[in-house]
């Protein structure tokens, strides 16, 4: 079994439609178990009541928008070492997903501020280094849209990634300093008691479901993707579909 | 390549660059006018209060600094895409990225080190006095380069692209974020009493990190800008 086969995107293409059910699958399957354990089997927290069961999407969500980034800039940085195709298609195709994800923390973290905190936005130095990271999704995203020449847009968008990369720990630690410099009113992320095992459970459940989702919605935009680029109908159409596309170019 | 050379190759590339900039005086003395003039707004829009003032200075000065910075970034490499130059510099023997860095020293030095020189006499409009002005000009010299040389990365990736003039700025003020937190908490911090030198030492970090790596990939993104 050669790998490097399926770094043709010709190859890849029905590779990845072969994948997507599966993983969409589990990501159903996993959603469903975990916000089951999380909103009727998780005990009711002593401190915030019920509305800290949010976290079942804002935790994993937020994970998810600092993990992906990552993964994008890693597929970026692969595809100029290696100068593969694919591997750029792969960090277009992450962005709009990890950007998703940081909106989804975002706004279920403003959700959770409201009953805890007693305000929908709090200069939290988490909440802010989420909000420069949607930023810089939104970077990597309309450099990308700006430039019509598709290898010099891949290219950019890739380096805007990996300098996005070595920044994203700088400004995470910066806002975290600069915060407690600030200290303010009642901001504390430490809820003081120790999680609960199945609380733990139904966090990680719902990580790997938000995980299983990601690698189904990016196969997916992948292939349209390369669908697009290559300016032909989907592969694993009907050969006579293809053949009436070509003709009527 | 020799460490002369080296030296050589830079210090041809400022002297350059500041020569085409005194002919052209007006561009560097718009930066100064613009920022003065986004700085004085500020007590118009929040009141004359002095504590007031006092409270918001570094904040406002260095907000005004990185969109000063901002705005002249498209003089980094524009002119010389336009006119061929640009390509020339690929193709020379030297390093590209340390004609880059050549370029940005350049650009520091026109508009980065007039808004250092200026910020006394700014910071005197907001009742900042003593150590604290000492520490708001101390935090500009060392943080307006590292502004200069993220910059240069963003102008690079966006040459010659639509809509280059915001789409830069989208780019690039995230990645100043740091240096703006470290810059305005050097000289809050120090006009609490507690004393400037973490932040300044933070900002120090960030130069030399930003000397380190930000020639490197502005001169990648130049020769995908160009190939």
């Amino acid at each position: 079994m050669i790998w490097s086969k399926y770094s043709a995107p010709q190859a890849f293409y029905p590779l990845a439609g072969r994948l997507i059910p599966w993983f969409a699958a589990v990501a159903v399957l996993l959603m469903v178990v975990g916000l089951y354990m999380g909103f009727f089997v998780a005990p009711t927290d002593f401190q915030q009541g019920e509305s800290y069961r949010i976290i079942f999407v804002h935790v994993p969500a937020a994970w998810m928008s600092m993990f992906l980034y990552v993964v994008m800039a890693i597929w970026a940085g692969v595809g100029m070492g290696l100068n593969a195709r694919l591997s750029f298609m792969m960090a277009q195709a992450i962005a709009p997903t990890g950007a998703m994800f940081t909106f989804l923390a975002l706004l279920t973290g403003a959700m959770w501020g409201k009953p805890t905190w007693g305000a929908w936005w709090v200069w939290d130095a988490r909440l802010t280094s989420e909000l420069i990271l949607l930023f810089q999704y939104a970077g990597v995203m309309l450099l990308r849209t700006s430039i019509d020449d598709l290898r010099r847009a891949d290219r950019s968008s890739a380096v805007f990634a990996l300098v996005g990369v070595v920044n994203v720990p700088i400004i995470y630690y910066s806002v975290q300093w600069w915060n407690t410099l600030h200290q303010g009113a009642s901001v504390s992320m430490a809820t003081g008691s120790k999680m609960a095992a199945t609380m733990l459970m139904a966090m990680l459940i719902m990580t790997i479901a938000f995980w299983m989702y990601s690698i189904a919605v990016i196969l997916a935009r992948v292939r349209c993707v390369i669908v697009e680029r290559e300016s032909l109908p989907a592969w694993d159409e009907k050969p006579a579909v293809i053949h009436e596309a070509v003709e009527a170019r | 390549m020799s460490h002369s050379s080296m030296w050589d190759s830079i210090s041809g590339i400022i002297r350059r660059d500041l020569l085409l900039a005194m002919r052209r005086w007006s561009d560097a003395a718009m930066s100064v006018f613009f920022l003065v003039i986004v700085v004085s707004l500020f007590p118009l829009g929040v009141g004359p209060e002095p504590a007031v003032l006092r409270t918001i200075a570094p904040g406002v000065l260095w907000v005004a600094a990185l969109l000063t910075c901002l705005l002249s970034l498209s003089r980094v490499f524009t002119p010389d895409y336009l006119d061929g130059v640009l390509e020339q510099m690929v193709l020379v023997p030297q390093p590209l990225s340390l004609l880059v860095l050549g370029k940005v020293l350049a650009h520091w030095m026109i508009s980065g080190l007039p808004v250092v020189l200026l910020s006394p006499l700014l910071g005197l409009q907001f009742g900042l006095e003593g150590e604290a002005l000492g520490v708001l000009v101390l935090s500009l010299l060392l943080g307006t380069p590292t502004l200069s040389m993220i910059g240069a990365i963003g102008a690079a990736l966006v040459l010659g692209v639509r809509g280059s003039g915001l789409l830069v700025a989208l780019l690039v003020l995230p990645l100043y974020v740091p240096v703006l937190i470290f810059g305005a908490g050097a000289v809050t911090s120090s006009m609490a009493g507690i004393g400037g030198e973490a932040n300044l030492s933070l900002l120090g970090a960030c130069l030399v990190l930003s000397l380190f790596l930000a020639p490197w990939a502005t001169a990648a993104a130049l020769r995908i800008a160009l190939e």
